[in-house]
């Protein structure tokens, strides 16, 4: 590895420039500061699939309030004349698709001239001639309601939880971690079955049951990070200076551990939102006529073959709230996670 | 270890005693008689009824009974789904199907995303990758009913590939419910593999592999692959719990004699003893795993301290 110069080449005068470091200027900052939010907003607005999963999410929220509205059709009156009805758009019928043609007895036909319908239904309708179009946005709104409200309620009390077990610490952390060990022992699908069972079925009682222990998670999250900076200097610093406990809470753990509670709460709504679905199918979900998009694809699965639109509309929205769900919480983690920006 | 694994024990029985305690006064409180049709029956009758199910003697007495009971393994007698056979029974004849689909699943699932993790960390940031982390973005969010129903829709009903549902064609039935079970174990286990290898392969004993001259397939199977399987064994645990949830469905839609559609119908039928029998079987089921899954990786990777818990 021993290479010769024979000569080395001549660098002509002038090439380098002598320069002064200013002990001030070292200390300029060039870039305005980022907070820890623009930061994260940033990040988020380069992960394409979190983006999009967001812009997805919000036009389904919109519509699951804008849907029942628009559609001339309230979700649950019947017309059982235009029972089992497959969808049809007008515009985009010449394409051969959502045209109003279904199967009967084997052969492909226009069910909307047969039946003799002059209107348009944009899902279809179901076994009771109902407009899907109308159920299912009703239903989506539903069935958001109970995981975001169920989330909440998890992030409100296992923020408290967690909170109080981390900073207090000793003999109240010492109890309130057992109590909390034997709660997430018991598998949540056991107790949320369980406490389906006690209530009268309805919203109430499965966002009850999806909290009754769904919270543990968050909390042990919450009093795993205000262990962690509870005893960090700045912690130490505010105390020294005389701040109360609720200060130090509020003001300096709080915006902390904040990053840590969105990404938990934003794994929290999906699988709200499968439980639910989950416990509409095996027929614990919410009594008719009142739908979710569980009860809906329960509904529409008992049609399958007959009027499987009943069951692709629910099943098809369910699932892209899931995807961007799951989208929007990876996108977030890698956006709010602290470790990335060590 | 060993004070690891008795501690663990003790919580175990503690979460179970509680779970038991819980579902037996649930039966107490929930509205209506055990006893069907309990109205049209005369006081003599009743008496002769409630005496065979135990019900005649005051309720300490009932729940020390029906503790004792259960530990020996006895989870009391079917009230109106399985007239009067024993709780026991009915769950043990119903363990195959289930056992099987779920194992096979599992199995399927793993491997799969195993496959699938790999080869997306071997290949990051080309189109194979993107699409593994899609198919797994997939996996993990649609239910495990809707993907059933597709399955059974379009490989059952449309292709006629599979039997459409019923467990009358042996190996051939368990195909479309055990794949609608993998889907979740198979995309869980491609995110985990392909994040630990991606790992693994940034660290300095694969780049001193790499200077001592080992070629490309030794690397990925003799040092990074090893070492990212390891991990995944924590992922194991709620495998297990998403596989028995689906279980429950994907039962129900493909008419599958097993222990979730059984349970799906005792809830519909309201025979609190399934249920609660049911339940306490699947708790006893998943909390072992989970303790298994803790032990079994405490074993294998020494560097878990384990008495400091996790995180």
């Amino acid at each position: 590895m021993t290479q010769k110069f024979d000569k080395i080449p001549e660098l002509p005068k002038g090439s380098f420039e002598r320069i002064t470091l200013d002990a001030k200027q070292a200390e300029r900052i060039t870039k305005p500061s980022v907070s820890f939010w623009q930061d994260a907003w940033y990040r988020i607005r380069k992960n394409k699939g979190a983006l999009l999963s967001l812009i997805l999410f919000g036009l389904i929220v919109i519509m699951s309030f804008l849907g029942p509205v628009i559609s001339p059709y309230e979700p649950n009156a019947q017309t059982i004349t235009h029972a089992n009805l497959p969808p049809k758009v007008p515009g985009i019928e010449k394409l051969g698709i959502l045209n109003g043609v279904g199967t009967l007895g084997g052969e492909k036909v226009d069910l909307y001239e047969l039946k003799n319908v002059e209107v348009n239904y944009w899902f279809g309708t179901d076994g009771l001639g109902r407009d899907m179009f109308s159920r299912v946005w009703k239903g989506t709104q539903v069935s958001l309601f109970i995981a975001f409200v169920a989330a909440a309620i998890d992030m409100l009390i296992g923020v408290i939880y967690g909170g109080v077990s981390g900073y207090f610490g000793g003999r109240v952390d010492d109890i309130m971690q057992r109590i909390v060990e034997i709660l997430t022992g018991i598998p949540n699908l056991v107790v949320v079955i369980l406490f389906i069972l006690i209530m009268d079925p309805g919203i109430l009682a499965i966002i009850i049951a999806l909290t009754i222990t769904g919270w543990t998670g968050m909390s042990r999250v919450v009093r795993g990070q205000v262990l962690k900076y509870k005893s960090q200097e700045f912690v130490l610093a505010a105390r020294t200076l005389g701040a109360s406990d609720s200060r130090i809470i509020w003001k300096h753990l709080m915006p902390n551990v904040l990053g840590v509670i969105i990404i938990n709460t934003m794994f929290t709504i999906p699988s709200a939102i499968f439980f639910e679905a989950f416990l509409s199918f095996i027929g614990l979900g919410l009594q008719a006529p009142d739908a979710s998009l569980g009860t809906l694809i329960n509904d529409g699965y008992a049609l399958i073959q007959f009027a499987p639109h009943i069951l692709a509309f629910p099943a098809i929205l369910l699932s892209l709230i899931m995807i961007a769900f799951n989208l929007i919480g990876d996108g977030l983690r890698d956006a709010l996670d602290p470790k990335m920006k060590d | 270890m060993a004070k690891y694994i008795g501690k663990r024990l003790i919580y175990m029985v503690i979460t179970l005693a509680l779970i038991a305690t819980f579902t037996f006064f649930l039966m107490k409180i929930l509205p209506g008689s055990p006893v069907a049709s309990a109205d049209k029956l005369s006081p003599e009758q009743r008496a002769v009824v409630e005496a065979r199910y135990g019900l005649d003697k005051p309720l300490p007495v009932q729940y020390f009974d029906y503790m004792f009971g259960l530990v020996q393994g006895d989870l009391g007698i079917s009230i109106n789904q399985f007239k009067g056979a024993d709780v026991t029974d009915v769950i043990l004849s119903r363990m195959g199907p289930s056992a099987q689909i779920g194992f096979q699943g599992m199995v399927l699932g793993t491997v799969l995303g195993i496959l699938l993790g790999m080869i997306a960390a071997l290949r990051q940031n080309t189109w194979i990758d993107y699409t593994s982390t899609f198919v797994a973005i997939v996996g993990i969010s649609i239910p495990s009913f809707v993907f059933a129903s597709l399955l059974q829709y379009w490989f059952g009903l449309k292709w006629d590939l599979f039997p459409v549902a019923l467990w009358k064609d042996g190996f051939m039935s368990s195909v479309l419910p055990s794949v609608a079970l993998a889907m979740f174990p198979l995309a869980t286990a491609a995110r985990f593999i392909r994040t630990e290898m991606i790992e693994v392969l940034g660290s300095d004993y694969i780049t001193l592999a790499k200077a001592k001259g080992a070629s490309g397939s030794e690397i990925a199977f003799k040092h990074a692959f090893r070492n990212a399987l390891i991990p995944l064994i924590t992922v194991l645990g709620p495998m297990a719990v998403a596989i028995l949830t689906g279980s429950l469905v994907v039962e129900q839609i493909f008419a599958i004699p097993g222990i979730g559609e059984q349970f799906v119908k005792s809830i519909m039928v309201n025979d609190f003893a399934i249920i609660m029998g049911t339940t306490i079987f699947f708790s006893v089921f998943l909390i072992v795993i989970i303790l298994l899954v803790d032990i079994l990786y405490g074993v294998i990777d020494p560097r878990i301290r384990l008495s400091g818990g996790k995180n």
